[in-house]
């Protein structure tokens, strides 16, 4: 046995160093046509070898370890704590989401303009995550292409204020009902398919949309993008230095107050707030109605679901649509802040990151995407120096999530009613 | 007559660039067929592949090695090493710890992997395309001197006999060894095959590494074919090779070869009589379709739902 275990052990430990040597160890330079190998700094070999050290140490006493981590006192004091009890658990939550909102409410009076506008940001994350805990967490189906209904909506408020003037409150309904109709009719043929499949052809759908909006250059500016997308108005008022459209009046000579620039990120910003509790609060809806359960009922179990007379068309398509609904009011609210857009922010990894928002904050459980969201989008800012890791940590996490708690940081949990037993 | 030659000169592009996703396509058909996941990062271990493909063949350049096959079997080696490699660890640290859970959890913990390895490369290779030499120059020309001309290159030569060889091995190796053998038995049935005796562990690395080295001579060959590589050219062609799988029946071998032919023949005419720019919207297209109307591809069999 012990002999086998460091057998197992040097395997995984020269395994360790096949892969990370030659991409690690050699890097490739290009001058000019010419390409050159040169080998690494010594910090990386030495990073490289102590790698696979620690592999072969790991693999070779992977059981007494194992063992030890087992006996170790649990230091988490919560996890022999019996779960809250469910009504207290269920005020808790929403008194954490109002005050989350009410901080939100006031925090950015007293911020600088920079993170008023990451904060923004974040509440576009936090719309296409809850839009996509519907679709994934929720109804079950995994969608790799939602950032496609999320481009539907910023180039449908870009193109009718370019070729109609339309303002923002007319192109947020607009985006976010021609983002539905999207969904609706992707819907409708490939919801017939199995879970693996459907989320390859989602894939597809979103890349050929990404390729149309790139190539058809008449109507989209192709790759250069639509500019000059206008910002939102307060009824008919301007938060321009000059106002821009006839009619109109700016914000700042209504009230009597000095022009500042801020005034605009913070009106943006609190539409995004708005919309983002908008967002919770019908989702949190439909959660609780007969839709909403079906969702979960066809998630668990389709064949029972179906036995029980739901319909597995329509049951999906709901919420397939849904989901596409709030991503075209992300992608709206998305374009106005941008005031420009382009193919390059709808890609496969936006997708890929939303996707990572809702898995690592619970799949279904909305305050653990919102808090999800939030980490997700201001840790890297926070790290600067580490931003470039932040993919490479992404997928990691990605993978440590579903190989120790696939449910999540904040799983979700169903209200539910035990009945009382017969005495 | 020049018709036709552009014609050909289509075909012949397009069973070039096929036969490369067909290798590709092996591995996603034969790792479906045992353990009914999407390898997801399977187009990340074909760009890995190419990367140390590009390294040797530089390295050994520099040490001034200087006849060409052997600076191409050697660095076909290292590359099918390395990818093996990375294709077994891949299997043991992202696969197997959530086999037989929900369907949803593997393939996301492979879209993580994936993304993983994409960032791996990227930060320690760099973001830029790397220009691969042109090691195999020249070739046939058919055709008038004033008109059209036809080409069959070295390297599509090299590209068609390289696949030839890979694809013949692979069907030997299926139907003649033990292993193979074994792996055939647990595509059918993984249960009945371990309660037999079949160490299904050892067999479902084996199908790992088989893919991965397959996915190496790929990345060998097509690297060189377009002449540079890049830490992302492993995601749209491994999104076309499992479209190939698909569209030959996933799980079935000789229906990747074949799916993997007609997804790169429909992808040069339509780069030859459309517009290049759409070629992925035609294969994206191709297997939309093919999911809705025909979800067991070509040549695979029909899956029966238990309840």
């Amino acid at each position: 046995m012990a002999a086998n275990n460091y057998k197992h052990a040097l395997f995984c430990a020269i395994v360790t160093l096949i892969i990370s040597f030659p991409i690690l160890g050699l890097n490739l330079e290009a001058e000019g046509v010419k390409i050159t190998v040169t080998g690494a700094e010594t910090s990386t070999h030495i990073a490289i070898l102590l790698a696979a050290v620690v592999v072969f140490v790991f693999q070779a006493f992977r059981d007494s370890f194992m063992g030890a981590l087992g006996k170790l006192p649990k230091l988490n004091p919560l996890v022999n704590k019996k779960p809250m009890e469910q009504s207290k658990r269920v005020k808790l939550e929403s008194w954490i989401m109002t005050g989350l909102v009410v901080l939100a409410l006031f925090w950015p009076f007293f911020v600088s303009r920079g993170s008023v506008d990451l904060a923004t940001l974040v509440l576009i994350y936090i719309m296409l995550a809850l839009g996509l805990n519907v679709v994934v967490g929720l109804a079950g189906l995994l969608d790799l292409g939602y950032v496609a209904f999320y481009a539907v909506g910023a180039y449908t408020f870009a193109l009718l204020s370019e070729y109609l003037g339309a303002s923002f409150w007319v192109a947020l309904p607009a985006g976010a009902l021609l983002a539905a109709l999207f969904g609706l009719v992707l819907g409708f043929p490939v919801l017939r398919l199995r879970g693996d499949y459907l989320a390859i052809v989602t894939l597809g759908f979103g890349e050929i949309i990404r390729i149309l909006l790139n190539n058809w250059t008449n109507l989209t500016g192709g790759p250069n993008g639509i500019g000059g997308i206008p910002d939102p108005t307060l009824f008919g008022m301007e938060f321009g230095r000059r106002v821009k459209e006839e009619g109109n009046t700016s914000f700042h000579e209504t009230f009597g107050i000095a022009y500042s620039g801020e005034h605009k990120v913070i009106f943006l910003y609190l539409i995004a707030l708005v919309l983002a509790v908008i967002t919770a609060l019908v989702i949190r809806r439909f959660m609780r109605m007969p839709v909403g359960r079906a969702w979960e009922a066809l998630r668990e179990d389709e064949i029972a679901a179906r036995s029980l007379g739901l319909s597995r068309t329509a049951v999906k398509l709901s919420a397939f649509t849904i989901g596409a609904f709030f991503a075209g009011f992300a992608g709206t609210v998305f374009a106005s802040k941008q005031g420009f857009i382009s193919p390059e922010s709808f890609v496969f990894l936006e997708s890929a990151i939303i996707l990572a928002i809702v898995v690592l904050g619970g799949m279904g459980s909305q305050l653990g995407v919102i808090l999800a969201a939030i980490a997700v989008t201001i840790l890297p800012e926070l790290a600067r120096e580490f931003s470039e890791y932040r993919m490479l940590i992404f997928g990691a996490a990605m993978v440590l999530m579903m190989v120790w708690r696939p449910q999540g940081m904040l799983p979700m949990r169903r209200i539910h009613i035990k009945l009382k037993k017969q005495e | 007559m020049q018709d036709l030659l552009y014609f050909s000169q289509q075909l012949i592009n397009g069973l070039t660039i096929g036969s490369a996703y067909a290798l590709i396509a092996i591995g996603y058909t034969m790792v479906y067929g045992i353990i009914g996941m999407i390898n997801f990062a399977h187009g990340e271990i074909y760009m890995i592949g190419a990367y140390t493909a590009l390294i040797a063949i530089t390295g050994l350049t520099a040490l001034g090695a200087a006849w060409l096959p052997l600076i191409l079997i050697v660095a076909l080696v290292c590359a099918m090493i390395v990818s093996s490699s990375m294709g077994w660890a891949v299997e043991r640290v992202a696969y197997r710890p959530v086999r037989g859970r929900h369907r949803l959890i593997p393939l996301i913990s492979a879209i993580g992997m994936s993304i993983f390895l994409q960032n791996y490369v990227h930060l320690a290779q760099g973001s830029r395309n790397i220009g691969f030499p042109d090691l195999i120059e020249g070739g046939f020309q058919f055709g008038s001197d004033d008109a059209f001309q036809m080409s069959l290159s070295y390297m599509q030569i090299t590209i068609f006999i390289t696949t030839l060889i890979c694809m013949t091995a692979l069907s030997l190796f299926i139907s003649r060894s033990r292993t193979g053998r074994a792996c055939r038995a647990v595509s059918q049935d993984l249960g009945m095959a371990s309660l037999l005796g079949i160490d299904t562990n050892r067999i479902i690395s084996a199908t790992f590494i088989i893919g991965a080295a397959l996915a190496a001579v790929a990345g060998l060959l097509l690297g060189m074919y377009y002449g540079s590589i890049d830490p992302l050219f492993g995601f749209i062609a491994g999104l076309k090779a499992f479209t190939a799988a698909v569209l030959g029946g996933i799980g079935s071998i000789p229906g990747a070869m074949l799916g993997g032919l007609i997804l790169g023949v429909s992808e040069s005419m339509t780069s030859g009589y459309l517009s290049g720019e759409y070629k992925d919207v035609v294969s994206f297209g191709l297997l939309i379709l093919i999911l809705l109307f025909k979800p067991t591809g070509l040549l695979g069999k029909p899956e029966v739902e238990k309840i």
